[in-house]
C-alpha cells in the first residue's frame, strides 16, 4: 500500500506486536541486574506472585537474572483471594525453584476496616446487601459498539445466585475503591518488609496496559522498586510467558482483578475490549498508522478503532496523576 | 434567574476547574478532548445535573452526546426537564 505521494506505507498488522523474545528478554535480565545491584545496591529481588501471568513472567525474568537462590516470591493472599492464585503461585515458584513466603492478610484488612468500609458503600447503594452477597464493579463492556463514557456499575450477587446491577453514584464509587485499595496498599507494605528483610529490592508486575492507562493502585501495586515489563503490552507479556516456560495452566488462565469478591476479568472491571485488539489498536496509534489501516489489520470500522484510541487517550488523561512524582516546593522534588 | 448554561459553567469553573475567573472556554468546547473533564468528573457532572436540576440520569445518557460540553449538557438538561432556564 502507498500514501498519496506513491510512498510505500509500513506494512502493520496483526504480527506487529511480536517480539523477538530471546533479545527482550536479555535486555530486561541486564536491566534488572544493573538497577538491582548497581543503582539500588541490592542483593535480590522479591515478587509478590499471584499465580497471574504478570508477575509469572517476572519471577521468571527474576530468576535469570539472579538465580533462583537470589528471588524470593510472596503470596498474599486475602478472604477474597481465588484459591487458584495460590495454588497457582506455588506451581510457578516450584518450577523455578524459588523459595515462597504465604503472608495471609486478611487480618490486617479487617483491621483497617477495608471490607467494612467497602460494603457499607455498597449497601447504601442496594439496601439488601450484606454477609453471604458478593458483589463487582465494572465499566460497561461495549466500547466497540458504543461510544458510552468509563463510568462504573456495581454488581451484586444474593446468595441464592440473583444479580442486580445499578450505576455507582460518586460518593460510593469513591468510597469502594478508596477501601479496596486498602488491598493493594497491604500486599505493597508486606512486600517492602520481605524485602527489607533480605536488603532485597521490590521487583513490580505491572505491564504497559496497566501503568499507562492507570489499572494500579498509587502506592499499592504500583510501588515497586523496578518495573521490569511496564513497557510490554499485554500480549506481549503472553509471549515472554510462552518463552521463560511459564506453566501452560497460568497461561491459560484468564486475566482477572481478584480483588472483589465476585470474580471479574480485567476486560470487563477496565479495559473494555480484548486484549489482542486493544494492544494493536494501541501500538498503531503510537506508531501514527491510520484508524483506516489498523482497522483493516483486525477486521474492525474505523469508527470502533477511534473509540478505542479515545477511550486509550482518555484513560491516560484521567490516570495521570498516578504516575507523577511526589510535589516538591520550590521546584524540589518531594 | 440563572441559565442552565451558566450554572454548569460556574459548577465546572468552581469545582472543576478551581478556577477564580471563571469558566474559560467556549460553550461549545468539547470537555473531553481539551481535558477539562475526565471520567470521575463525568461523575460529578451527573450528580450536579440530578441535584441542581432534579434530572433523573439514566445509564444511556452518559454518553458524549449528552456530557461534552456546556451547550450539550445544557440541551440535555432542558430535554429532560422542559421548564428548565
Amino acid at each position: 500500500m502507498n500514501d498519496a505521494k506513491g510512498q510505500a506505507l509500513p506494512d502493520f498488522g496483526k504480527n506487529a506486536l511480536e517480539l523477538d523474545v530471546a533479545t527482550e528478554t536479555g535486555r530486561i535480565v541486564d536491566g534488572l541486574r544493573q538497577a538491582v545491584h548497581h543503582t539500588l545496591h541490592r542483593q535480590g529481588a522479591v515478587v509478590g506472585i499471584s499465580g497471574g501471568i504478570d508477575s509469572s513472567v517476572v519471577l521468571g525474568l527474576c530468576v535469570r537474572a539472579f538465580g533462583p537462590e537470589r528471588v524470593v516470591g510472596i503470596l498474599l493472599p486475602e478472604g477474597e483471594s481465588s484459591p487458584e492464585s495460590v495454588t497457582l503461585a506455588h506451581q510457578l515458584a516450584e518450577q523455578y525453584g524459588v523459595p515462597t513466603v504465604t503472608e495471609d492478610i486478611s487480618a490486617a484488612l479487617v483491621g483497617s476496616g477495608c471490607y467494612r468500609r467497602r460494603d457499607e458503600a455498597m449497601a447504601r447503594v442496594f439496601p439488601d446487601y450484606g454477609p453471604g452477597w458478593k458483589a463487582k464493579i465494572a465499566l460497561p463492556g461495549n466500547l466497540l459498539d458504543q461510544d458510552t463514557l468509563n463510568v462504573f456499575v456495581l454488581t451484586v450477587f444474593s446468595p441464592s445466585g440473583q444479580e442486580f446491577t445499578k450505576r455507582l453514584p460518586l460518593r460510593e464509587y469513591y468510597q469502594i475503591v478508596a477501601a479496596s485499595n486498602f488491598k493493594q496498599r497491604t500486599r505493597m507494605a508486606m512486600l517492602y518488609y520481605h524485602a527489607e528483610l533480605r536488603n532485597y529490592a521490590v521487583v513490580g508486575t505491572a505491564n504497559k496496559n496497566e501503568h499507562d492507562l492507570g489499572f494500579f493502585v498509587k502506592y499499592g501495586d504500583g510501588g515497586a522498586d523496578i518495573q521490569p515489563i511496564a513497557h510490554l503490552f499485554k500480549t506481549q507479556v503472553y509471549q515472554l510467558a510462552r518463552y521463560l516456560g511459564v506453566p501452560e495452566e497460568i497461561q491459560e488462565r484468564t486475566p482477572t482483578t481478584d480483588t472483589y469478591s465476585a470474580g471479574s476479568t480485567q476486560a470487563e472491571f477496565f479495559f473494555r475490549v480484548p486484549f489482542e485488539i486493544l494492544d494493536l489498536v494501541w501500538l498503531g496509534s503510537e506508531r501514527g498508522v491510520s484508524s483506516t489501516r489498523i482497522a483493516e489489520a483486525l477486521s474492525l470500522s474505523t469508527e470502533q478503532v477511534e473509540r478505542v484510541v479515545v477511550d486509550i487517550t482518555r484513560k491516560q488523561r484521567t490516570t495521570a496523576y498516578l504516575r507523577m512524582r511526589v510535589i516538591g516546593m520550590d521546584g524540589a522534588p518531594g | 434567574m440563572q441559565s442552565a448554561e451558566e450554572m454548569i459553567r460556574t459548577y465546572i469553573a468552581q469545582n472543576i476547574l478551581f478556577s477564580g475567573n471563571g469558566y474559560p472556554y467556549s460553550d461549545d468546547a468539547s470537555f473531553l478532548d481539551e481535558g477539562i473533564i475526565d471520567s470521575m468528573n463525568v461523575l460529578e457532572l451527573v450528580m450536579f445535573v440530578e441535584e441542581t436540576f432534579g434530572v433523573t440520569v439514566q445509564d444511556q445518557d452518559i454518553v458524549p452526546d449528552n456530557f461534552d460540553s456546556v451547550s450539550k449538557l445544557a440541551a440535555f438538561v432542558r430535554r429532560k426537564l422542559p421548564v428548565a432556564a
